[in-house]
Order: structure tokens, then C-alpha cells, then sequence
């Protein structure tokens, strides 16, 4: 098991500079700069305003000057300044967003799947009934409504007609001088139409693999097996079958985690919730190249951590990968 | 100069009779008639739809960051009411006879949001950090045509200027920057991009990224403390979104969209619960022909191609009807803006005699106009997100398609536009709009020496004579000379048709009704702002 870890961990360093490399290369590839995007069109700008703008941002220098600046100063762990005209440090702009996107999906993957195994198995054992039938048109509304379209009617229907919730943003006017738990509870009501929203959509992929996944399981022989020893319908599907049926979800749940720090742009627009999505969306828009070239590597490593994860994961519950 | 002082006079008079007379001011509404007295307190929440990026105001490019500044900071002036240059942190200020020297009259007594007073040294260090190569600002320019800046006591400054320069008085509007906080440190990591510290109406309290930024009002503001206590900007990217939060009562202000002002806030409801307003914004939408293209070398196409456009079907159908027809580069209302223009009616029979004087007399199959084997068919580039032109550009291919010309529409991403398309010369015909200043001074636009690439005369125009009258425009303070010189240019350009000059649009501002003391003028609703109130018996926060 110890030498598979170490393997796989060494086999990351040379993937992380392939993905420096392709991340440098395919955001300067795209058109335009991002000095281009703060003073164009503006009358009051010659070009000598202009030059000024790009030496300060180093933008004059070689592009391979440009790529190893970038990456020495990676490896010391520093993102460097964003191209905005705010020139912050990238790490204080995904550090101010990172908290809120991280919470709000690992709630909602949390929901989605908390969810999704038990709709799967209730319409794998209930297979074909109207039950299953039932399920499946709920997921699949889920997953046809578009996202935007469902959110503003929810936003219109509990924050306009009805005023239950409201509408948009984290907290409300005031909310500093909340005690404690008011201060929980006015935010929990703003996350909850953000939330819902944000799983009502991925319910229909995960509970359909869960309910496939089940379905395969339950038509092997030992479960055949299992029933013939005459345990009981509930030790067969949930101790004998769910073990079985969960690991492709597994692998799924690992692939979700580079996608937690990822945030939705619409979604986030819609609802104004200062997230990922929309950092990165305006990063890549005004061509602040820092601020995308960091998100995108971040984005990279927990990819390859959570592919990390989840080949350990089937090491652990598979003892032919551990040994093999 | 005297008529400056006197201006200023009739301001603070114009000022006084503003406050004096709040009630009977005839604005139409239902609220007017149970008006409460001014009182101190509550807050304002404003919808915006971007967030700052920084706020020191001379590192920043962007309008929502501006926007804030704008609050928080003074000039040594500022535009009134009615669009002309008075004094703000200046008491006054005289231009010498020759034009070249302007000296500011300082006001005595103002003191920075920390305490600190406000003096002669504050203007200098501003003009210093401006024009200091390393700081990465866009706005040197202007203070680069000064000579020598001095500052003769704590509260007058002199500049003079090697020629005279008329938008000189106006680039003085921008935001004086505290010396005592951030001379000799480097502006571009100074705290005060998130901290800010100004001489203005509000003064700075908490930033929460992403979400809102609260201003509180400062209540030893030199022109009064400001009615209403707090000012907040919520950042709500979307603009459905805002709507229904205005509608719920969560935002005061907003700017709404021409069918959101048309359609989805009218009913007794709403209009007892909000005020909108609809003045001319300061910016037009316009086609730009690639002058240097030889299907658009000839004036005659040019002409007919406005004249084949009907310009109010574009105004009705996009922009519901809140907006008007543009005829030229200066926008309707300012002192500038030439009310005799020719303009070329929309007559689709006069395009096509245009058309056919300028050769294009045979169709094709298809009925498309051909001249040497050579259809007519052109390319309408406009940028990515905005719907408004996108659908002007197709109003624009229909109409243009019944004389006979094959247009094609492409929509390009801002960033890939500007540098592949609009930076090389390479297009046909750009559909964009321009932001126009108070000054009606265009030299970066029209002037034949600005039209290399990434510079704004893109579409290549040159002529002479408008050459020299944006020279003459720019060097006298005199406005009847100026307003002679700008007049001309319009003439010229009605005439040449570089542009075909579509529409300005209309800001429509929505403010909630508990919100008293609004008086729309030239400038706009938010030259007054400090005296807007909200009656003790409407206060919510």
C-alpha cells in the first residue's frame, strides 16, 4: 500500500508543470491583454499611458520571462498580484471568496448525494413500479429546467410574492449586530434557494448511476446467494448489495472535489453570491492572467488530489487494486 | 475671471432656493402632497451591477469604482445642474487673460475624513502621483500639458500651461488624493484602495467583497452634512435580480433597463412605492465605416447608407421608444450640441438614387446591388453582451437589405474585438457607442493624427478642416469661439457621414419613493445628493 501511495504521488510533480505550462500557454493564446481591457476606448489614454501600464504589470518582457517569473514564484507558493487595477495579491482575492463557494458546494454535493443513494436504491428495488417512474420524471425535470429560469421563478415566488425569503446575496442589511444564531439563521435563509437550486439539477445524474449501479449489484449471484440463505430483503440490499453498488459513486465523489472550489457563474450571478465563478469569469474577461492562471492551477491540483483520493479510496475498499 | 465668480454665486443663491422651497417644486407624484421635512438618518441602498476595483480614483478605469469615489473624494471643481464648471474643494479659481495661468482659491477649513486639514499641498502631491511614470494610471495626459505648478500659500494653487487648453479646467475635477497619507509611499499598494480617505460628502466605513460597500455621511462636509446617513452599494450582478430585490424593497436605486421601464414598473403599486426618472444619457450608439475600405471611400455611399436606415424604427424597437435619434458626436442639451444639424431623413427611394449616382445600378439574382461584378456585402462587427446592439445591428440588415445590400452580422468577445479587429483596422463596419465627457473636446476621436493602431480615430477619418477646428476648439476659453469651431465640425460631419450616428439612449434611474428632494436637471439626478432626505415618519433603517 505504501509503495502505491508513493507512486502515485511522485507521478504528480512532472503533471503539475505539463499543467503550469498548458495553463500559461492557452490564457496568453487568447486575444487581447489585460491592459488592452482597462484603457481602451477611453479618450484619455495615449499610448504612452499604455506602455506605462504594461511595464508596471511586466507584460514587456519575453513571454518565457514572463513564464518563469510566474512559476518560481509558484513553487515559493506565491500567486502574485492580480493585473487589476486593485493589484492585490491573487491569494487575498481567492482567500475572500474561496470560504463561501467551498461551504455552499460541499453542502450542496453533501445534499445531492445524501439524496441521490437513497432515490437510487428506492427506485432499483421498486424498479419499474410507478414509484420508479415517479423518481425518474422528478430527476429528469431537475435536470432539463434551466438552472437561471428556475431560480429567478423560486426568487420571484418566496422573496417577491410571498416575502419568506430573500432574494439574493449572504446576509442582510445589519446583520453585524445579529446575535450568534440570528446571524446563522439569516444566513442559512439566504443559502437556501441557492442551494436547492444548485442540487435540484445533478440529483438526476447521480440518483440514475446509483439506481444502474444498484440494479447491476442486485442481479449478481451472491445476492441471489444472500437471499437464498434467507437474510432478510433489508441486510440483503443494504450490508450485502450497497457496498457493491457505492463504488462507482466513489469514483464520482472524487471527481466532485476539484469541482468544490469551482463556482457557477450564472448561478452566482443570479443570486450574488461573491463566489469563485465569478472571480474567475471576470478574470478571464478583463484577461487578468494571474488571477486565472492561479484558480486554474489550484483547480489542477485538487483534481489530481481528488483522482489521488479516489484511486486510494479503491484501493481500500478493492483488495486487488491494493495488492495488485 | 469674473463670470466664474458670479457663477458661483448664482450656485450657492440656486443652492439655498433648493432648499427653501422643497415642496412646492411641481414634480408629479403621489407622495408629493404628505412631503415630511427634511430630517437626518436612514440609509440609501443603490443596486450596482459591478464591484469597485480599487479606490484611489486615479488607478481606477472602471464606472462602479468611479461611482464610489465619487462619493468620498472632491476636485478643486465640479460640474452643476446645469453642466458648468463651478468650484468644489476651489472656492474659486481665475483663468489670466492669455489663457495660460488658472489659480485655485482654496477653501479654507476642510479637513480630510481623518481629521487632518485639507491644504495647497494635497493638490500638489496629486498632480505629482499623476504624472509620476510609475504609477499606472490612465490619466496623466491632461496633466501632462502643464508647465509649472505652484503653490504661492497653503491655499492657493497656480498652474500655468505651455498653450491654452480648454479641457485644463475640467481635468482639475479629478480627485484630490491626502498627502499626508500617502506621500512618499508607493500608491499602488496603499491601504487606501480598500480604506479610502477623502474630503466628500461620505466618508468610508466597510467593504465586503463581493457583497456591499457602506459609506457613512460626514457630517462636517463643507457644503452640510448630508441628510441621509448611510449610502450603500449592494453589488447584484444581474439585473433581473435587482429588479425583484427593488421590487421587495431590499434596493433604493437603481438604473433599470428600457422594457423593465416600459413595461414592468408601471401600475398604481408601483409607481406610489418608486420614483423613475429618464433624462439623455451622455453617451450615442453608432455604425463606424472603415474609411479606409473602398466600398465606404465614396460620401454618397455613405449618405445613402444612413438614409436607407430608418433610425426611430431602431429607437422604437430596441430601446422602446427611451431614447432619441443622434445626428452627430455631441449628445442633445449640451452647450456645445449644434440644434441646426442637416440631418439625412430616413428615405430608402433617396438611398438608392444616392446608390445609383454613386454607381451601384445593376442587382444581381439575388437583389443585391453590383458594381464591376462586385456585390454589395459588408460585414457589421459589434461586441459580445450587449443585446441592445446586437439587435440594432439587425433592424440595420433588414432595412439596408431592402436597397439592395447584403449585410452580415458578427458578434466578437470585448477583448478578441479590440485587439484582432478594431486595433488593426481590420473590419468593415463596427456598431459601438461612445461615453461622452462634459468638454466637447474630440480630438482622440476625429483628429487625423490619431489613427494609428489601438488609437480612437479607427475608422480613419481625415479631413482638414475639422483638423484645424478641433484645435481651435481646444485652445480658447472663450465658449462663443468654441461653440463656433464645434458647430462647424458638426456641420462637416452631418455631411461626411463617417459614422452613421444612431441613437442616444436614455438613463432611467428608479429611486424609491421614500427618498424626498430628487430635482432632475441637465446633469442628471445625482448633483444634489447630499440634500436628498428621508421624512422621520418614512425612515425604515
Amino acid at each position: 500500500m505504501a509503495t502505491y501511495l508513493v507512486k502515485r504521488i511522485l507521478i504528480l510533480i512532472p503533471l503539475m508543470f505539463g499543467i503550469t505550462l498548458i495553463t500559461f500557454s492557452v490564457i496568453h493564446l487568447a486575444p487581447g491583454e489585460p491592459v488592452e481591457m482597462q484603457v481602451a476606448m477611453n479618450p484619455k489614454v495615449t499610448k504612452e499611458a499604455r506602455d506605462r501600464l504594461r511595464k508596471f504589470y511586466g507584460l514587456d518582457k519575453p513571454l518565457h520571462v514572463q513564464y518563469l517569473n510566474w512559476v518560481g514564484k509558484l513553487v515559493r507558493l506565491d500567486l502574485g498580484r492580480s493585473f487589476s487595477p486593485d493589484n492585490r495579491p491573487v491569494v487575498d482575492k481567492i482567500k475572500e471568496r474561496l470560504p463561501i463557494t467551498l461551504s455552499l458546494n460541499i453542502i450542496a454535493l453533501l445534499l445531492e448525494f445524501g439524496l441521490a443513494v437513497p432515490i437510487g436504491i428506492l427506485a432499483a428495488t421498486h424498479r419499474d413500479t410507478w414509484l420508479d417512474k415517479g423518481i425518474t420524471i422528478f430527476v429528469f425535470i431537475g435536470f432539463a429546467v434551466p438552472t437561471f429560469w428556475l431560480a429567478l421563478l423560486l426568487m420571484y415566488f418566496f422573496g417577491v410574492k410571498l416575502n419568506w425569503l430573500p432574494i439574493s446575496g449572504l446576509h442582510s442589511l445589519g446583520s453585524d449586530s445579529f446575535g450568534l444564531v440570528h446571524y446563522l439563521w439569516d444566513m442559512a435563509k439566504h443559502l437556501l434557494m441557492p442551494v436547492l437550486v444548485a442540487s435540484f439539477g445533478s440529483l438526476a445524474g447521480l440518483s440514475r448511476y446509483m439506481r444502474s449501479s444498484m440494479l447491476n449489484v442486485i442481479g449478481q449471484d451472491y445476492i441471489t446467494t444472500a437471499r437464498a440463505k434467507g437474510l432478510s430483503e433489508r441486510v440483503v440490499i443494504y450490508k450485502h448489495a450497497l457496498r457493491n453498488a457505492l463504488l462507482p459513486l466513489i469514483t464520482l465523489f472524487g471527481f466532485s472535489i476539484p469541482g468544490l472550489i469551482g463556482g457557477s457563474v450564472i448561478f452566482e450571478t443570479i443570486y450574488a453570491i461573491p463566489g469563485m465563478g465569478q472571480l474567475f469569469y471576470q478574470g478571464v474577461m478583463s484577461r487578468d492572467y494571474p488571477v486565472v492562471m492561479g484558480i486554474l492551477v489550484i483547480g489542477a491540483m485538487l483534481t489530481l488530489i481528488g483522482n489521488l483520493i479516489a484511486d486510494v479510496s479503491y484501493a481500500l475498499a478493492d483488495p486487488r487494486i491494493r495488492h495488485g | 475671471m469674473i463670470a466664474a465668480r458670479w457663477l458661483m454665486l448664482l450656485v450657492v443663491i440656486q443652492a439655498l432656493t433648493v432648499s427653501a422651497c422643497n415642496q412646492s417644486t411641481p414634480i408629479p407624484k403621489v407622495s408629493e402632497a404628505k412631503d415630511g421635512k427634511p430630517a437626518y438618518g436612514d440609509a440609501i441602498i443603490e443596486g450596482t451591477i459591478g464591484e469597485a476595483s480599487t479606490l484611489i480614483p486615479i488607478l481606477a478605469s472602471d464606472a462602479s469604482s468611479l461611482s464610489v469615489a465619487g462619493q468620498i473624494y472632491n476636485g478643486l471643481v465640479k460640474y452643476d445642474k446645469d453642466l458648468n464648471i463651478v468650484g468644489d474643494l476651489a472656492q474659486s479659481y481665475d483663468i489670466s487673460p492669455d489663457g495660460l495661468t488658472i489659480t485655485f482659491h482654496l477653501r479654507h477649513g476642510v479637513k480630510w475624513h481623518d481629521g487632518a486639514p485639507f491644504t495647497a499641498r494635497d493638490v500638489l502631491y496629486t498632480y505629482r502621483v499623476t504624472i509620476d511614470p510609475k504609477t499606472p494610471t490612465a490619466y496623466a495626459e491632461d496633466f501632462k500639458q502643464v508647465r509649472n505648478i505652484t503653490a504661492p500659500d497653503e491655499y492657493t494653487v497656480r498652474v500655468t500651461y505651455g498653450a491654452p487648453f480648454a479641457p485644463a479646467l475640467a481635468s482639475w475635477g479629478s480627485s484630490i488624493l491626502p498627502s499626508h497619507l500617502l506621500e512618499g509611499k508607493d500608491i499602488t499598494k496603499s491601504p487606501l484602495s480598500r480604506h479610502p480617505v477623502g474630503t466628500g460628502p461620505y466618508r468610508f466605513k466597510e467593504w465586503i467583497a463581493g457583497q456591499k460597500i457602506v459609506l457613512e455621511s460626514n457630517h462636517d462636509y463643507f457644503e452640510g452634512r448630508p441628510y441621509i446617513d448611510r449610502y450603500i452599494y449592494r453589488i447584484i450582478p444581474d439585473t433581473s435580480t435587482m429588479y425583484m430585490e427593488l421590487k421587495a424593497g431590499t434596493v433604493d436605486l437603481m438604473n433599470l433597463t428600457p422594457v423593465q421601464y416600459v413595461r414592468q414598473t408601471t401600475g398604481a403599486d408601483f409607481t406610489a412605492r418608486f420614483n423613475k426618472y429618464r433624462y439623455p444619457s451622455s453617451g450615442y450608439v453608432y455604425m463606424g465605416y472603415n474609411l479606409r475600405h473602398p466600398l465606404f471611400r465614396d460620401k454618397r455611399v455613405r449618405q445613402a447608407l444612413t438614409a436607407a436606415i430608418d433610425k426611430d424604427e431602431i429607437i422604437h424597437g430596441v430601446l422602446f421608444g427611451m431614447g432619441q435619434k443622434a445626428m452627430g458626436p455631441i449628445v442633445p442639451g449640451r452647450w456645445a450640441y449644434n440644434p441646426h444639424i442637416k440631418d439625412i431623413p430616413y428615405d430608402p427611394g433617396h438611398a438608392a438614387e444616392l446608390l445609383a449616382q454613386a454607381g451601384w445600378t445593376q442587382k444581381n439574382a439575388d437583389g443585391i446591388l453590383v458594381k464591376d461584378g462586385k456585390p454589395f456585402s459588408f460585414t457589421i462587427l459589434t461586441n459580445q453582451g450587449n443585446q441592445q446592439r446586437l439587435l440594432t445591428a439587425q433592424i440595420v440588415q433588414q432595412r439596408l437589405s431592402h436597397v439592395g445590400i447584403d449585410v452580415k452580422i458578427r458578434v466578437v468577445e470585448w477583448a478578441t474585438f479590440l485587439k484582432e479587429f478594431v486595433d488593426k483596422g481590420n473590419f468593415e463596419v463596427v456598431l459601438l457607442g461612445w461615453n461622452t465627457s462634459q468638454d466637447p473636446d474630440m480630438y482622440d476621436v476625429w483628429h487625423s493624427s490619431k489613427t494609428n493602431p489601438g488609437e480612437l480615430n479607427f475608422i480613419g477619418f481625415k479631413n482638414p478642416e475639422v483638423d484645424r477646428l478641433l484645435v481651435e476648439g481646444r485652445s480658447t476659453f472663450d465658449i462663443e469661439k468654441r461653440k463656433k469651431a464645434y458647430y462647424r465640425i458638426q456641420d462637416i460631419l452631418a455631411d461626411e457621414q463617417p459614422y452613421t450616428f444612431l441613437y442616444v439612449p436614455d438613463a432611467l434611474p428608479v429611486v424609491s419613493s421614500r427618498i424626498h428632494g430628487i430635482k432632475p436637471a441637465p446633469a442628471g439626478i445625482g448633483y444634489n445628493q447630499i440634500l436628498w432626505y428621508v421624512p422621520k415618519t418614512e425612515q425604515v433603517y
